[in-house]
């Protein structure tokens, strides 16, 4: 059973003035676990990659705190990714309304929303980050080991340092990347995202702006899709 | 170890140039060990303990000689031996001092991310700072040689000093002093590369040793220890001495046009969501299109 369908039978038109629950306390949990350890990684990732953010590890108690505490988050991050997976998988399989939502992406882009079609819980763009972060928070850990047990590594198999430096570095620009856009769009640039990862409500009004086939799904108005 | 009377021209992770680097110029100190005349006593082993106030630990018996199997972070002096077989059938006994080769391009101070963890003095000694050292280990990866080892209780990398606080008061490393055969010499690198290259030479005329030479590996600057070798095209056979060593051009990528690459992706993704935001602004819900008065 997906999250949308426990939503739907749950809240769905019991709330007054127009408010729907877009997200469980459950999931809400589950997302600020993995936003907090994840920009600690973050400010303690930046501090080594670079002297010129090294001051970022002052900002968590020095150079050698962060190092002792960034394999931890990162383990702790990979945990509420896995929890997240559970929550979200269902919901962030590409439909055929997604595809035709990917074609006219260039006009959520410019704000024309009316030319878009319309779009069940997640857009594509939502699950492309879902995913982006799924499969990079994969190769961080696994690099990542790498990394922290560097000397467990035999010296005759030091190609797997070097791998893992690469894959660790690549994977975390990905994740940057995408997770700029992510809080650009949940705090900036769509209003109303940033309250319903907070207190779980949207009011219909955005449900039927930005996810409409997920608001005809929760209000009864169609049935769910399978 | 100590700072007072060296001066410093290489800084790992530092952000901007070197304070007073290229104010004072030193001689580049080397040590040179000539591997035909060592006897194995494991001397410097044991000086190189003592000197460094470390006990001696468990050794590891690998059907040799060796103490153990490579460096560790309390054991910074290692002979490695080799039973080595001649093209002839008879077999030989190689035996090379193992330490930090105090690179002039240390693959470790390029790889290690903290301010000043690493430092290269003017004289050519590499040196670990364990009081800005992070412990993150990006050392192991950038050095070729394989010698910054962890202590796993203090969380800071340790290798040989080449007793920069004696070098530092005029004395040479306390390896060189204890050597009984005078295998290992101290001196300027000058004076060191002359007196290997005429030991080499003496081993191929007098002695018929064809191969003999100087190992000083270009591809990471030169080496602030050098090695008289009987083979000099082999030198993996002295307990994997490698034979192009250079900084793995990975770290080299990572510490440098990556670098570049990366921050210039995050600069441009912060000003590409500002410009978006300034160009398009927030997404609007349409309240009265909705049917519907209620506030995102």
């Amino acid at each position: 059973m997906s999250t949308s369908q426990v939503i739907s039978s749950a809240h769905a038109g019991q709330k007054g003035g127009g408010r729907i629950l877009r997200y469980t306390l459950s999931e809400r949990v589950h997302h600020w676990l993995a936003a907090l350890t994840y920009i600690y990684c973050l400010i303690t990732g930046l501090a080594f990659w670079s002297p010129y953010m090294f001051w970022l590890a002052d900002l968590v108690g020095g150079g050698p705190t962060a190092r002792f505490w960034h394999p931890w988050f990162g383990v702790a991050f990979t945990l509420s990714m896995f929890w997240m997976y559970k929550m979200w998988h269902g919901d962030m399989q590409t439909t055929p309304a997604d595809l035709a939502w990917k074609k006219a992406m260039v006009h959520y882009i410019r704000n024309e929303d009316e030319e878009l079609p319309p779009i069940g819980r997640f857009n594509y763009g939502q699950k492309l980050f879902f995913w982006l972060m799924f499969y990079g928070v994969f190769l961080l850990v696994l690099s990542g080991f790498g990394l922290w047990f560097v000397e467990s590594i035999a010296w005759s198999l030091r190609w797997l340092r070097y791998l893992a430096v690469t894959v660790h570095v690549a994977a975390a620009l990905a994740t940057i990347g995408g997770f700029m856009i992510h809080v650009y769009m949940g705090t900036a640039m769509v209003r109303g995202g940033f309250t319903s990862i907070i207190r779980g409500e949207v009011s219909t009004a955005w449900a039927k702006t930005h996810h409409r086939l997920w608001y005809e799904q929760v209000t009864g108005k169609i049935p769910p899709r399978k | 170890m100590s700072q007072a009377t060296l001066q410093i021209v290489k800084i790992s992770g530092h952000a901007g140039p070197v304070p007073g680097a290229g104010v004072e110029r030193a001689e580049q100190v080397c040590k040179l060990v000539d591997t035909t005349t060592c006897i194995g006593c494991k001397a410097c082993e044991v000086a190189c303990l003592e000197w460094n106030g470390y006990t001696f630990t468990d050794t590891v018996f690998d059907n040799s000689y060796q103490t153990m199997p490579e460096t560790a972070w309390n054991y910074w002096n290692l002979i490695k031996f080799n039973e080595h077989e001649r093209e002839d059938g008879s077999v030989t006994l190689l035996m090379r001092k193992d330490q930090c080769m105090h690179c002039a391009e240390p693959g470790c101070l390029a790889a290690c991310p903290a301010d000043g963890a690493i430092v290269q003095y003017s004289n050519g000694i590499v040196d670990f700072q364990q009081e800005h050292c992070i412990g993150c280990g990006y050392c192991v990866s950038g050095c070729p040689f394989n010698i910054p080892k962890f202590n796993s209780g203090t969380k800071k990398m340790f290798k040989c000093t080449l007793c920069s606080d004696r070098v530092s008061e005029g004395l040479e490393p306390a390896c060189i002093k204890s050597c009984p055969t005078g295998c290992l010499h101290f001196g300027t690198k000058d004076d060191m590369k002359d007196l290997a290259e005429t030991r080499a030479k003496q081993l191929r005329e007098h002695y018929g040793i064809e191969k003999a030479g100087v190992y000083d590996p270009p591809g990471v600057g030169g080496t602030g220890v050098i090695y008289v070798l009987h083979d000099v095209t082999n030198p993996e056979a002295y307990g994997g001495l490698p034979k192009d060593p250079h900084i793995p051009w990975v770290v080299r990528f990572w510490k440098g046009p990556a670098k570049w690459i990366g921050n210039f992706a995050m600069l441009f993704g912060v000003v590409g969501v500002t410009m978006h935001y300034l160009r398009y602004g927030p997404k609007q819900v349409d309240d009265r299109k909705n049917g519907n008065g209620a506030q995102p």
